[in-house]
């Protein structure tokens, strides 16, 4: 795996129970950089059955990394879009497109809310996330 | 036993016995005894159940309909069997008006394609009403669509409640068909199903009632209700899963033309032509869900031996119960407080999405079910993008709504 996972993996590892890790993640849903109203649209939304996801891509720089900027309403899920940021915000297509967030959040015990049987946008979420990576590869 | 002691016997709820019968009861989740109150989504199987679709599978399966050795016949026995329980437990006239589906979609469907796409034509009406569930939305917007026929919505008061004179000014004689819930899957509602025929009759339409939040907490009598059509899905009713059932007064099934065709609901077939079956087989198009019947009637006999009376009344207790704790739960607002409910309580919490609720009280072992309940259009008419919601079944507790409205409270502390 190219994108270097270590510091996540440390920040959870502190977290002996489930309220800790919990809150901690609806702090961080709290911190992420609100996404401009005008990116807020149907368009960029990623349905899910529980919650709702909006998320947009773009490129920056050379050599090219991806930017995204996504928001939910619901905080925890929140939250994890802000952990899915700092695995996948900033780094180039092609270490996005090696990257399994599933391995990465089953490291920090993560797992369960992205597993294809919630259908809570975040699941989409990466699902979009790798394909943008993927189409920016050609 | 004098007069009072015996109505004090009838009155007598066993819960404990009860949830022995439910063998995923004893289980724990994240380290918490369960507290299933998703009830509304998918009942838990009782162990009379599960061994009859067992005993069948390790003593007798086989085909039905098309042996003629004896474990096919056997089970055939068994899967009519089933057929005429379910007759009994909606008191049908006839097993022929007992067809059985994969689920209430799918019966939803099979009216919407052999009554909607044989027997009414462009600009007749169908009025649905505003908390349906998308099954029974969906097939009616392809039947107009692809027929032209009209689509009309009852709406309901901001309880909840459906409006019955708003109803009735949009019955006309094009009405052809009327297709409600008796039960609200969101709000708990339930519609004033005999009021809704009478009026609907009066009107020379017909009426289909989507049961499936019905069945488990009341009575059904469809010749007294005088309903057309009532369609359940089995896997609520405590059944397994892969099970509905679609009644039909039978002039009407009759009239109505197939809509899988297939083995099994035929009476011959040519290269060139072919002529159907009679009731209920022209409608049981390829093998059936043979083993889900006889598991969705042997669920019917042990919700008949609890007793639907007695099962509405400690339901009836557990919803008042619910009602009355989590008004103490901060910021707390019930959806769908009409009169008339059944024991579901759907609610949304300032300052949470019903998805973190969900999240948060699973920790504590509580399942409840959170988002739009694939019911979009009401969400939107009750102003809210999604609810929290626990429904409660037979094998339920007031302790279970006190780790409910314990496990919000901690919602509460943590979102702050």
């Amino acid at each position: 795996m190219a994108i270097d996972l270590e510091e996540l993996v440390e920040d959870f590892s502190f977290f002996d129970d489930w309220e800790a890790r919990y809150s901690y993640i609806i702090d961080l849903g709290k911190k992420l950089p609100p996404m401009p109203a005008e990116e807020m649209i149907e368009e960029n939304k990623v349905r899910g059955c529980m919650s709702q996801v909006w998320m947009t891509s773009r490129v920056e720089g050379d050599p090219a990394i991806m930017r995204f900027n996504a928001d939910s309403d619901a905080f925890i899920v929140k939250g994890l879009i802000a952990v899915l940021m700092q695995i996948y915000d900033g780094q180039s297509p092609a270490d996005i497109a090696e990257t399994d967030a599933m391995e990465a959040l089953s490291r920090i015990g993560l797992e369960s809310h992205i597993s294809p049987n919630r259908r809570n946008g975040l699941v989409a979420m990466v699902e979009r996330i790798r394909a943008d990576a993927a189409a920016q590869l050609g | 036993m004098s007069e009072q002691a015996m109505s004090a016997a009838n009155d007598f709820y066993d819960l404990e016995a009860i949830r022995a019968d439910f063998p995923i009861l004893q289980e724990k989740v994240h380290g918490h005894p369960l507290c299933f109150l998703d009830n509304g989504a998918s009942a838990q199987k009782p162990l009379a159940v599960i061994n009859a679709m067992r005993s069948v599978y390790e003593e007798c399966y086989a085909n039905v309909h098309r042996g003629a050795y004896s474990f096919s016949e056997q089970t055939t026995f068994a899967y009519e069997q089933a057929r005429r329980k379910i007759q009994a437990y909606l008191n049908a006239r006839s097993e022929k008006e007992i067809i059985f589906t994969g689920n209430a979609t799918g019966a939803i469907n099979l009216v919407a394609h052999a009554f909607g796409r044989g027997l009414l034509k462009a600009g007749d009406e169908v009025i649905i009403s505003e908390m349906e569930h998308h099954s029974n939305i969906v097939p009616w917007q392809m039947l107009r669509d692809e027929k032209g026929i009209v689509l009309k919505v009852a709406p309901i008061s901001d309880d909840g409640a459906f409006r019955f004179d708003e109803f009735k000014a949009l019955l006309s004689d094009k009405t052809k068909l009327v297709a409600v819930t008796h039960v609200s899957n969101v709000l708990g509602t339930v519609t004033p199903a005999k009021q809704i025929v009478e009026a609907a009759h009066d009107m020379g339409a017909k009426v289909l009632f989507d049961g499936s939040q019905a069945v488990m907490h009341m009575p059904i009598d469809v010749q007294d209700l005088d309903c057309d059509f009532y369609v359940f899905t089995g896997h609520k009713l405590y059944g397994p899963s892969g099970i509905g059932v679609l009644y039909g007064k039978e002039a009407l099934l009759d009239a109505m033309p197939p809509f899988l065709g297939g083995g099994d609901m035929i009476a011959s077939v040519t290269l060139e032509q072919s002529t159907w079956a009679e009731l209920p087989a022209k409608f049981e198009a390829g093998t059936p869900p043979i083993v889900q019947a006889i598991g969705l009637g042997a669920a019917v006999d042990y919700v008949s031996s609890v007793g639907l009376e007695r099962i509405a009344r400690h339901e009836q207790g557990l919803l008042n119960y619910a009602t009355q704790q989590l008004a103490s739960v901060d910021g707390l607002r019930l959806v769908g407080t009409a009169p008339a409910k059944t024991s579901v309580v759907s609610f949304v919490i300032d300052g949470t999405h019903p998805h973190d609720v969900a999240t948060i009280v699973d920790q504590k072992g509580v399942a409840i079910r959170a988002g739009h309940h694939c019911a979009e259009p009401l969400m939107h008419r009750m102003g809210v993008t999604g609810t929290s919601r626990a429904s409660f079944g037979m094998y339920n507790s007031k302790e279970e709504v006190d780790v409910l409205v314990s496990s919000l409270q901690k919602v509460k502390e943590i979102f702050g």
